[in-house]
């Protein structure tokens, strides 16, 4: 059988106009969904029940929801009730964030409460607001235990961006798909997305690999 | 003017759910058996001391984790029948590509769970004469199973996830059914909502069971490992 | 000249009744040793001082200063921004150091500096290598925490207490984390800290210096001052049984 990858070679321009897609939406999702994960793992450590609630029950649905079906929402149910359209770059960076959110607050969680009480203690008897302490003495801590499961959310991110591709937002994948269908060539082009995300990837995961080793090494 | 929800028309619909629903607990359960056994047989070529047996399986473990999901769906259902010359559906292509995909993601389990067995373990099984294979299946697995029980629940909600993909590809799961109804309904809000809260209460209620068997074996005093 | 002025204070962890009713008074340049069994509330106490614990009744007056308001059901209220006013003029060293592993010695001495007072980051260097000298780990200024043995780490944290410019101390048994052989140069430092005339509460379990350093002396039994007086009259001539017999405990091996 004969393989066409020159057709694919020609269609360079797209993959690239792909890539950045990609690495746009990604780009987006990565900053909001591990701030505001940030913010609701701070809520899931506050003992006020104001705030530990609400975030548990953000944490619980946006975990158990399937990604597709909270952008499928975005894209489609969600302009129902507001007097504007919404875009499919919107939907999907909705979509992802807000579940990358819910799972890096768990993280965040996780790492914070990891460090002792005794550093609390340090840093309170110097008379620091709460705030300062986070910010100074435990954040920093917690942020190097936190950094392979991180890294691991920002593996996932990058995946999830295909996503983005069932509501037509232009991507890797949704390129792929194009080329597939203009050259009749989906397994040289399909083959050609799957090998540049690997090729992207594969440092990133190699890297979490070595961020793990080095943790266990440390503790 | 608020909007006036209407949830009549989707539930008037249930049965087309409900289908989607069953359609998606079974492209699940399928990916799931396959991809646990997949997944102990990819470990165990892992683990293997014989190289042309380990390196394969590590390279389909690292192609299969180190790629987005949806493009090996893609792959499986538009290349793999051009290349190989068979007829595919979509339930097809779903369940090859989920099985391999989770089957990765269990090996990594296994191969932990495994290894997590201390030396002491096998070298009493040697010394009683048995067999590398005899150890593993008498005394290594069966005590790296229970150790595993937790990180493989946790994959097995990932994986009730990931099937929402194949939808992408005209299989008539929950998620392909909603986008059915909410067209004909022209109530994509209510539709989509109550698919969004099938599909939560669903996992939801696995993730809880799921975190019962955990405690369960916490008490007992079993060990867990990730 | 009264710096610390403590009426009835309260303290319950669930159901347990900590401190029953301590009735404290300290003046400036007073060294109180504060001993007692394990259980006996000698930390919460401390702790309660420079409020690391809520009192739960009694009041706290600092410097004539009356902290916290009275609440509705008599209670006393207290608002963290008071609070961490207080833990400013009040030092504490801690029996596990608490140390900030991810900054060097002289990063530790100056966070106070830096993040509650405000110094710009020069000035509050120059202070830190000050205090750093004081202790006498100049020297260790660069060193993380992870490479300094646990005398020098509790000398660090006394340094970092120092630079605050506190007007009382509260040690919370310094040395009882500490190899026996590292626990003189730590002692040292206090021993110098007191001939400044420093104002500072001890809880140790080290008689001896308590005898040397201390002007009074504290027994504390079952959430409740037991005994006090001079070191003379506490540790050589104790006179309740409970005092009698925490000091016999403590002399059963001493040769």
């Amino acid at each position: 059988m004969r393989w066409d990858f020159a057709s694919v070679f020609e269609n360079t321009d797209a993959l690239l106009v792909g890539a950045a897609g990609t690495l746009r939406i990604f780009a987006i999702c990565l900053v909001l969904g591990l701030s505001l994960g940030l913010l609701v793992g701070l809520g899931r450590y506050s003992r006020n029940r104001w705030v530990h609630i609400p975030a548990t029950v953000f944490v619980e649905f946006f975990r158990n929801t399937p990604v597709l079906v909270q952008i499928l929402w975005f894209y489609f149910a969600l302009p129902i009730l507001l007097p504007f359209q919404i875009s499919p770059l919107a939907a999907a960076s909705l979509g992802i964030s807000l579940n990358s959110a819910a799972f890096s607050a768990e993280i965040y969680r996780g790492g914070i409460q990891s460090i002792e009480t005794g550093q609390w203690d340090g840093a309170r008897a110097l008379g620091m607001r709460w705030g300062q302490a986070m910010r100074r003495i435990i954040l920093p801590q917690a942020l190097k235990r936190m950094l392979p499961a991180l890294t691991n959310r920002a593996i996932e991110i990058f995946k999830m961006s295909t996503l983005a591709s069932a509501v037509a937002y232009v991507e890797l994948l949704q390129q792929g798909k194009l080329i597939a269908s203009l050259n009749y060539n989906p397994i040289e082009a399909y083959t050609a997305v799957a090998v540049i995300f690997f090729v992207f990837l594969w440092p990133l995961v190699q890297f979490s690999y070595f961020l793990e080793r080095r943790l266990r090494r440390d503790e | 003017m608020a909007y006036q929800w209407d949830f009549s028309p989707v539930l008037a619909n249930a049965p087309l759910l409900a289908q989607g629903l069953a359609n998606t607990l079974k492209i699940t359960g399928t990916a799931l058996v396959c991809g646990v056994v997949l997944g102990l047989a990819l470990a165990l070529l892992r683990l293997s001391p014989r190289r042309f047996l380990s390196w394969p399986a590590g390279f389909v473990i690292e192609v299969f984790r180190t790629t987005p999901p949806l493009v090996q769906l893609f792959w499986f259902f538009f290349a793999l029948p051009i290349l190989v010359g068979i007829e595919m559906t979509p339930f097809v292509a779903g369940a090859i590509t989920f099985s391999i995909q989770s089957a990765a993601f269990f090996a990594e389990v296994f191969r932990a769970g495994i290894q997590s067995i201390e030396r002491g373990q096998w070298d009493g099984a040697r010394a009683i004469g048995m067999r590398h294979d005899q150890a593993m299946r008498r005394i290594i697995l069966p005590q790296a199973v229970k150790r595993m029980i937790p990180a493989f629940m946790e994959r097995a909600i990932e994986l009730m996830k990931t099937t929402t993909l194949i939808a992408t590809i005209s299989y008539a799961d929950l998620l392909f059914a909603a986008n059915e109804v909410s067209q004909k309904t022209f109530r994509p809000l209510e539709t989509y909502t109550v698919v969004a809260l099938i599909y939560f209460v669903v996992i939801f209620l696995a993730s809880q069971v799921a975190r019962l068997v955990e405690l369960r074996l916490a008490r007992s005093g079993e060990s867990t490992v990730h | 000249m009264t710096i610390l002025h403590v009426t009835g204070l309260t303290k319950r962890f669930g159901t347990t009744d900590v401190l029953r009713g301590i009735d404290l008074d300290v003046k400036r340049g007073e060294r109180i040793a504060i001993l007692g069994a394990s259980g006996s509330g000698k930390s919460t106490l401390l702790r309660c001082l420079n409020f690391m614990e809520r009192p739960g009744g009694g009041t706290i007056t600092l410097d004539g200063q009356v902290l916290g308001r009275e609440g509705k059901a008599g209670e006393r209220l207290y608002r963290e921004s008071e609070l961490i006013q207080v833990r400013q003029r009040v030092g504490m060293v801690f029996q596990q150091f608490n140390l900030f592993p991810h900054m060097t010695a002289i990063g530790n001495v100056m966070e106070g500096l830096r993040t509650v007072r405000g110094l710009p980051k020069p000035e509050a260097e120059a202070r830190a290598r000050k205090e750093l000298a004081r202790v006498g780990l100049a020297e260790k200024a660069e060193t993380y925490p992870a490479h300094l043995s646990g005398g020098q780490k509790q000398r660090v944290a006394i340094a970092r207490a120092l630079a605050m410019d506190p007007e009382m101390l509260l040690f919370d048994e310094p040395t009882s984390a500490l190899d026996p052989e590292l626990v003189g140069e730590v002692l040292n430092v206090i021993l110098a800290l007191a001939k400044e005339g420093r104002t500072m509460l001890l809880v140790t379990h080290e008689l001896g210096f308590a005898y040397h350093v201390a002007t009074r002396v504290i027994f504390l039994a079952d959430g409740a001052i037991h005994e006090q007086g001079t070191p003379d009259e506490v540790l050589k001539n104790p006179k309740k049984d409970r005092t009698r017999a925490f000091l016999a405990s403590h002399k059963q091996f001493s040769f």
